[in-house]
Formats: C-alpha cells, sequence, structure tokens
C-alpha cells in the first residue's frame, strides 16, 4: 500500500485527471487504491458489480467479450494513460465486458460506490467527472464505429 | 502559325474549287463541313459541292434544325454537332497492338502520315483547337498522335457571317472574328456578290495563297468584313460571366446542384459535342487465340457513373456531382490546369442537350446564388 | 514502326520472383527486358500491364536505392489484379511509369517523421521508410503507426518486427479485430497519433490508407498541432493514362496522376470536405 500522498501525485499525473482541481483530486484519492495485475490476470468480469474503476498507469489491458466456440475475441486494447470502466456511472453498475492485463498491468483503481456517493453530494465534483468521462466514450464509440466499416476488408464483399 | 502576316486577297466563290484542289495537290486530306443526317458535319471533302451552299440553321437548347436559305453562302451555318477534335483526337483509336512471342510479347505502334487540312474552322473552333493543344502536347508528357497530326495541320479558317442562338463566344474571348492560329482565314462576301476575302495567318498560308488566280483586297471589301462580323457579335445574346471560376467553386455544396440533377439525363451529349471535353478510357483486348492484343482508347465522358470508379464503387454516384464535376471542370479547374478556360462559347452543350439545359443559364442561377449569400 | 518512346506504350519487365504476402496480397520482383535500370522516388507509381487483360496503377513498394529490381505488392482486387497474382517467374509484364509524386523525404529533413499507414497502405510508404532508415542521421524522431484488418492481413509483418527492434524508430502496430492470442493493440490508427511520441511543430507526417482513415487520422494529427501543410497524404482515384490526359483521376482542379498521388493536405483538404468531388 503506497501513502496517499503517492495516490495524490499518481492522480494529478494521470492525463484522465490531468487539470482538475487539487481539491477535488484530493476527493478522488480518498477513494483510489494502488493495484498491480499480473499478464492474464482480470481486472473486470462481465456481469460483476462495477464496483471500480481504473486509470492505467502501466501495461496494456484487452477488453474481451467471450463467444462461444472460441476463444475470446478482443473489443480494443487500453495502455498507458488510458481509463478503464464506465458501468460504474450506468445504473444497474455492472460490467458489461471483460478487461485482462494482457502484461503486467499497474492501476489506479476507484472505489465506483465512494466517488458516486462523493458526486452525489457535490455536483460539481459529478460534472467535472461527466466532462472527463464523456469525451472517452465518444472516443472509444467514434473507433468502434470506425472498425465497423471494416477499413481493410476486402472491398469487393457485399456487393 | 501567327497572326495576320499580311497576305489578303479577294477570291471570287466561284473559284473555292481552286483552293480545295490546290489543298489536296499538296497531300493533304481535306475535310470540311458537309450536310449528313440532317445537320452539317465535319468531313472529307472532293469538292466544293460538298460543302452545304444555300443551307443555314437555327440553334436553340435541344434544338437543332437546318433549313434552305438561298442567300446563305458556302459557311453560313453555325458549328454543328462535330468538332475537330474527332480527327486529332479520335473517338476511337488504336493506341498499340501486341504479339505474343515466347514467354513475353512485342508491341507495334500504328503509324499514320495522313496530313490533315481543316477548312470552316471558325474562331471559337480554332480557340478549342489551342486548348487541347494544352492537355496533349504542352503538358510534361506528349501525346504523340495528337501532337504530329496537328503539327502538320492545315487550318483554313472562316469569319462567322452570323451567330446561332446559342454562341457565346464573344464573352469567353474566343470570336467571333479569328485572330489567330489559321494558316487562311475566310470572309465570305455576299452584299451583291459572291466572294471570299483571304488573309494569311502563316507562311505556309502564304504559299497557297500565290497558287490562286485572286485579285487585290480593296479597302471596301475590308470595311464590308469588319461590319459582317461587328453584326455577328451584335447578334450574340448569350453571355457567360466572367468571375464564374471563383463562383462555382464558392458553391460546390448548394442545392442548386440538385435542381440541375432533377432535368439533366447523364446522357453525356455535351461531353461528346464539345470540342474541348479530352476525357477518354482505354480498353485492352485479346483476340480468341490470345495471342494477339490491342489497347484503345475511346472518349470516355463525366457523366458515366464508371469514370470515377476505384475498386469499392464510384467516386461521383449522384448525377449532381457529375454535372458539377462536369461544370466546374470546363470553367473553373481549367483555369488551374491549363491556364484558360475549357469553354469557347461555341454553344454546343447548349443545343445538344436532349433537356435544353443551358451552361451560360446556370452560371448566371450561380451568379445569383453567389450575390445573395 | 515507331521507335520514340510514347507515354502510352508500356516497357516490357520480366518478373523474376513472385511472393505470397497475404491471403489476397502478393509481391512481383521485376527487371527491364533491357536490363536499364528503373530509378524512381518513394511515392510514385506504375501502370503494370498483363497482356490482354489491363493495365493497372500500382505504386513502387521497393527500395529506391536497388533500382536494378522493380518491386510492386499488389493486393488481387480486380481481374487485372487477380490475373497478375497467377504470374510466374519468366511471365513478361509491360510496365509504364514511374508516374506521379514523391513523399517529401528531402524536404522532411530534419523534421521528426510519423508514418500512419493501414492495410495495402504500407506498400507505397516502404520505399520512404527504406530511405527514411539508410538516411537515419537526417532525421528525428521516426514513428511509423499501422493498422491492419486482423493480425493475420499485417503486411510486411517481419519487416515490421525488424523495424521495431531498432531502437531508433518506433512502431506500433494495431488490429481492428483479434482474439485473446494477440497480445498486440487492438484498436484504430487515429488513436496511436495521440500517444505516439514526436513534436507536432517540427513533424512531418506522411498518411497512406483508406480515406476515411486518413481523414480521421489529419484530424488527430491536426489536434495535435501538426501543420496543414506538413501533412501528406496519399491519394486514390481511377487512373487509366497516369499521364493527366484521360481525365479520370480529377480530384477538384488536381489530377491525381501527375500532381499526386502524394499531395501536401492542404493542397487536396476539399476533397475530405466535399463530397462525391
Amino acid at each position: 500500500m503506497v501513502s496517499v500522498e503517492g495516490i495524490d501525485r499518481m492522480i494529478s499525473e494521470h492525463p484522465f485527471f490531468s487539470g482538475m482541481e487539487p481539491g477535488y483530486q484530493a476527493m478522488i484519492a480518498g477513494c483510489a487504491s494502488n493495484q498491480s495485475f499480473e499478464a492474464g490476470q482480470y481486472l473486470i468480469r462481465e456481469g460483476d458489480n462495477a464496483d471500480h474503476f481504473y486509470l492505467i498507469r502501466h501495461g496494456a489491458v484487452a477488453i474481451e467479450v467471450h463467444t462461444q466456440g472460441q476463444t475470446s475475441v478482443t473489443l480494443e486494447t487500453l495502455h498507458e494513460g488510458d481509463v478503464l470502466g464506465w458501468s460504474w456511472l450506468v445504473p444497474p453498475y455492472h460490467w458489461l465486458f471483460d478487461a485482462r492485463a494482457i502484461q503486467l498491468t499497474r492501476v489506479i483503481a476507484i472505489d465506483a460506490a465512494c466517488l458516486r456517493e462523493k458526486a452525489e453530494a457535490d455536483h460539481s465534483l459529478g460534472y467535472e467527472l461527466y466532462s472527463r468521462i464523456m469525451p472517452v466514450m465518444s472516443e472509444r464509440l467514434s473507433a468502434a464505429r470506425l472498425r465497423l466499416l471494416d477499413l481493410y476488408g476486402s472491398p469487393r464483399k457485399g456487393q | 502559325m501567327g497572326k495576320t502576316s499580311g497576305g489578303r486577297a479577294i477570291l471570287p466563290a466561284q473559284s473555292l474549287q481552286t483552293l480545295i484542289d490546290v489543298v489536296h495537290s499538296q497531300g493533304y486530306r481535306l475535310i470540311g463541313p458537309t450536310l449528313e443526317d440532317n445537320a452539317i458535319v465535319y468531313d472529307d471533302l472532293e469538292n466544293v459541292e460538298n460543302l452545304p451552299l444555300g443551307i443555314s440553321d437555327r440553334q436553340s437548347p435541344g434544338n437543332y434544325r437546318l433549313e434552305d436559305d438561298p442567300s446563305a453562302g458556302y459557311f453560313a451555318h453555325v458549328v454543328g454537332p462535330h468538332s475537330w477534335k474527332r480527327f486529332l483526337f479520335p473517338a476511337a483509336q488504336k493506341l498499340w497492338s501486341a504479339t505474343r512471342v515466347d514467354q513475353g510479347f512485342s508491341i507495334q505502334t500504328p503509324e499514320d502520315e495522313t496530313k490533315l487540312a481543316f477548312i470552316g474552322v471558325r474562331a471559337c473552333e480554332i480557340k478549342a483547337l489551342q486548348m487541347q493543344d494544352r492537355v496533349f502536347s504542352q503538358g510534361p508528357f506528349t501525346d504523340n498522335g495528337y501532337g504530329e497530326k496537328r503539327q502538320n495541320c492545315l487550318i483554313i479558317a472562316v469569319n462567322c457571317s452570323r451567330a446561332a442562338d446559342t454562341c457565346f463566344c464573344s464573352s469567353m474571348d474566343a470570336g467571333p472574328r479569328v485572330t489567330e492560329g489559321f494558316d487562311l482565314a475566310l470572309t465570305e462576301l455576299q452584299q451583291g456578290r459572291h466572294d471570299f476575302l483571304i488573309e494569311t495567318g502563316s507562311a505556309n498560308g502564304e504559299a497557297l495563297l500565290k497558287e490562286l488566280v485572286t485579285r487585290k483586297a480593296e479597302d471596301q471589301d475590308f470595311a464590308e468584313a469588319d461590319a459582317q462580323l461587328a453584326a455577328t457579335e451584335a447578334s450574340i445574346q448569350r453571355r457567360m460571366p466572367s468571375n464564374i471560376p471563383e463562383v462555382l467553386e464558392r458553391h460546390l455544396q448548394d442545392e442548386h446542384w440538385q435542381t440541375i440533377e432533377s432535368r439533366c439525363l447523364n446522357c453525356s451529349n455535351c461531353t461528346l459535342v464539345c470540342p474541348t471535353c479530352f476525357c477518354s478510357t482505354v480498353e485492352d483486348t485479346t483476340d480468341l487465340t490470345g495471342q494477339h492484343a490491342e489497347r484503345w482508347r475511346y472518349w470516355d465522358s463525366c457523366f458515366n457513373t464508371d469514370f470515377s470508379y476505384i475498386h469499392g464503387g464510384s467516386i461521383r454516384q449522384s448525377g449532381a456531382a457529375r454535372y458539377r464535376q462536369w461544370i466546374t471542370h470546363k470553367l473553373s479547374y481549367w483555369h488551374k490546369q491549363f491556364g484558360t478556360s475549357g469553354c469557347t462559347g461555341c454553344g454546343r452543350c447548349i443545343t445538344w442537350c436532349p433537356v435544353g439545359i443551358d451552361i451560360t443559364e446556370e452560371a448566371a442561377t450561380f451568379c445569383e446564388i453567389d450575390k445573395r449569400s | 514502326m515507331k521507335t520514340s518512346q510514347d507515354p502510352m506504350t508500356p516497357n516490357l519487365f520480366q518478373v523474376q520472383r513472385i511472393r505470397r504476402e497475404l491471403a489476397d496480397t502478393f509481391t512481383l520482383e521485376l527487371t527491364a527486358e533491357s536490363n536499364n535500370e528503373f530509378p524512381f522516388l518513394p511515392g510514385q507509381f506504375n501502370m503494370i500491364y498483363l497482356f490482354g487483360s489491363g493495365e493497372v496503377p500500382i505504386s513502387i513498394s521497393g527500395d529506391p536505392a536497388q533500382p536494378n529490381r522493380l518491386i510492386h505488392t499488389i493486393r488481387a482486387v480486380g481481374s487485372v489484379t487477380e490475373g497478375l497474382k497467377s504470374c510466374k517467374s519468366g511471365d513478361m509484364l509491360g510496365i509504364r511509369g514511374p508516374f506521379g509524386s514523391a513523399w517529401p523525404v528531402e524536404q522532411a529533413t530534419g523534421q521528426d517523421i510519423v508514418i500512419i499507414t493501414g492495410g495495402i497502405g504500407l506498400a507505397p510508404l516502404r520505399p520512404a521508410i527504406y530511405h527514411l532508415l539508410a538516411n537515419r542521421q537526417r532525421y528525428g524522431k521516426i514513428v511509423i503507426l499501422y493498422g491492419a484488418r486482423t493480425p493475420a492481413d499485417i503486411l510486411f509483418r517481419k519487416e515490421l518486427e525488424r523495424w521495431r527492434s531498432r531502437f531508433d524508430i518506433s512502431v506500433e502496430v494495431t488490429v481492428d479485430q483479434a482474439v485473446s492470442n494477440w497480445s498486440g493493440r487492438v484498436g484504430v490508427v487515429p488513436k496511436l497519433i495521440n500517444r505516439a511520441d514526436f513534436a507536432p511543430e517540427e513533424t512531418t507526417a506522411l498518411i497512406c490508407g483508406p480515406e476515411i482513415m486518413m481523414r480521421f487520422s489529419v484530424k488527430a494529427l491536426q489536434e495535435r498541432g501538426v501543420k496543414e501543410d506538413h501533412i501528406y497524404v496519399s491519394m486514390e482515384r481511377n487512373m487509366k493514362c497516369a499521364i493527366g490526359f484521360c481525365g479520370h483521376c480529377q480530384l477538384g482542379s488536381q489530377f491525381v496522376c501527375k500532381d499526386g498521388p502524394v499531395f501536401p493536405y492542404s493542397q487536396i483538404s476539399s476533397a475530405f470536405r466535399i463530397r462525391e468531388l
């Protein structure tokens, strides 16, 4: 376990919270802990309660979905500087996909219930959080849409 | 070939055959206006009877009719569906053929040493030839076939004695007076007589003139020629706005393109009759034995959907985009590509559009749109 | 028979080797029947003629420092390219070229270079990469960002791995789809741009890939502050003649065949803004 001061610094250095008012960063640090996952270890399992979300400091995480008859399909990989998970903001707060470390991965884990409570009590904090998570969602949605186009696929397919 | 180089003379109309004979005797294939299928087209001329004496034309958007007119001379008509590009840049042209040899093949390029002479070339058509010169022989690459034929081509121009309803050469700085790019220029004079005022524009033209029996041109001949050209110019009704290159580029996404699309049949007539349109496609073929292959070049048109095809689909799917490509290329982008407009104001695209879309009217509409924006 | 070189008449080249790259992609190694060298600039293309079948524009994918072998990497997407796929060594092909503009490898001296590409788009950039690596000391950071459909569709995989193992060049590969045995990235190329290590104000970016991917990549580069006239894209349009005669490849006032295929983005940005141009 690292000290609260250490977490504070990591939060302020992570791109997801960069530029956030120090007061809010301190509030978030109160809900945060430092964790690491070995390659192959799951951070998130589909269907589980979304009780944490993660800021990746080092390493890489695959967001996966298990399909019958084959190994899991990787939907996207997340890397240093990325944020993992937003189901903690969406009732009923259950994970929709798996997330698995594909190498040794160090993260800041944030207690979702703790932060939801603080955001509920201070809507300005809530607004700050949402305005940071929205661009992430938007970027991932755009990326998903781009891949839906199958840009590098055979041009004759479907004609 | 340059500007009028001084030689001037009067050739009586009944001696026109001697001009034709002299051209033939110098080994040229002579091509000029002649009547065919109720239109005046360009084809081989054997003698003066092939010329459309006594025939005039009436043109308007989507309309072309010939009429007998006893007072009409040899060149009383205005431009028809043909332009000279069909001889220098043929609608179908074999570029080369190839024959299999062992594991490989050898390529043979056809040769054509025919010297062409054109008679009845209008000012706007000289402009059109010069525009195609810039495309085919003045860029980094030269089209061998075009370049050689064009270089050896004899141009006998004609000053227009009247304008069609669809003409707008004067606003394109392309007519009606022939000023350059000819060997001989004729003005048909018919006030109480039937003569040709001949002016020379090149050493070739000078030499040709010397072969003819002519009389000296007098002041009154020039006065009649000038008056006739002034009257022709004054009768031109249509015009192209001078700011159209920029205007079109400012309104590439205007809704008016859809309005044009609703009328345009995408038939490509405008591009085929246009004397400057140069787009083509190539086709590679083999015979049944697979031993002999040919490459042919054919006129193509930006109105064809396949024109912009790349694997996966065509870039210009809509008729609106295809009309926009044609008119912006012609009136805007041509300036950037070749330093001039791609339009001579000949009016063929107006006459031969089956639904009568008028390039000058559409240009005027975009200028209105531009003023409002 | 005319002997003067007509730009529409091909020169004969012999297939020396054909190498399968991917399920639908292969590389031809050719030499001129005349044994002449074939100098070209990175980014230029040739028209390849298959006897009796037709002609296709294909960019050169070989090393500009080795002009004795002409290398083309081709994806079989139509009848001519399918035909080329069944070529054997010893077969003769017709070649016209090289045509078109080049990647600005000289102007970019002293700059950081970001190469952004996807799918077969890596092929036209490979000559530029060879040039950059051969003159490594003349450039700042070199970053290659490459996207493919699946791990099995990664073109020049061995070379990418070799480049990746160098310490003086950074290579990131991402795929659109993968199963869990792939330990690399899954995601789109533009996302790689946000995190790549280069100095935006002193960067030249070279992009080649599907037009949508290029559009989003330009946006990501602009968001990082790369100057518009330092972004170069290679455009694809229908090309029949390659010399500005046939009109098919026009893009606004540009002929992609002779003014491009490589353009500074500032010169053709309207193509990304205006549909069906």
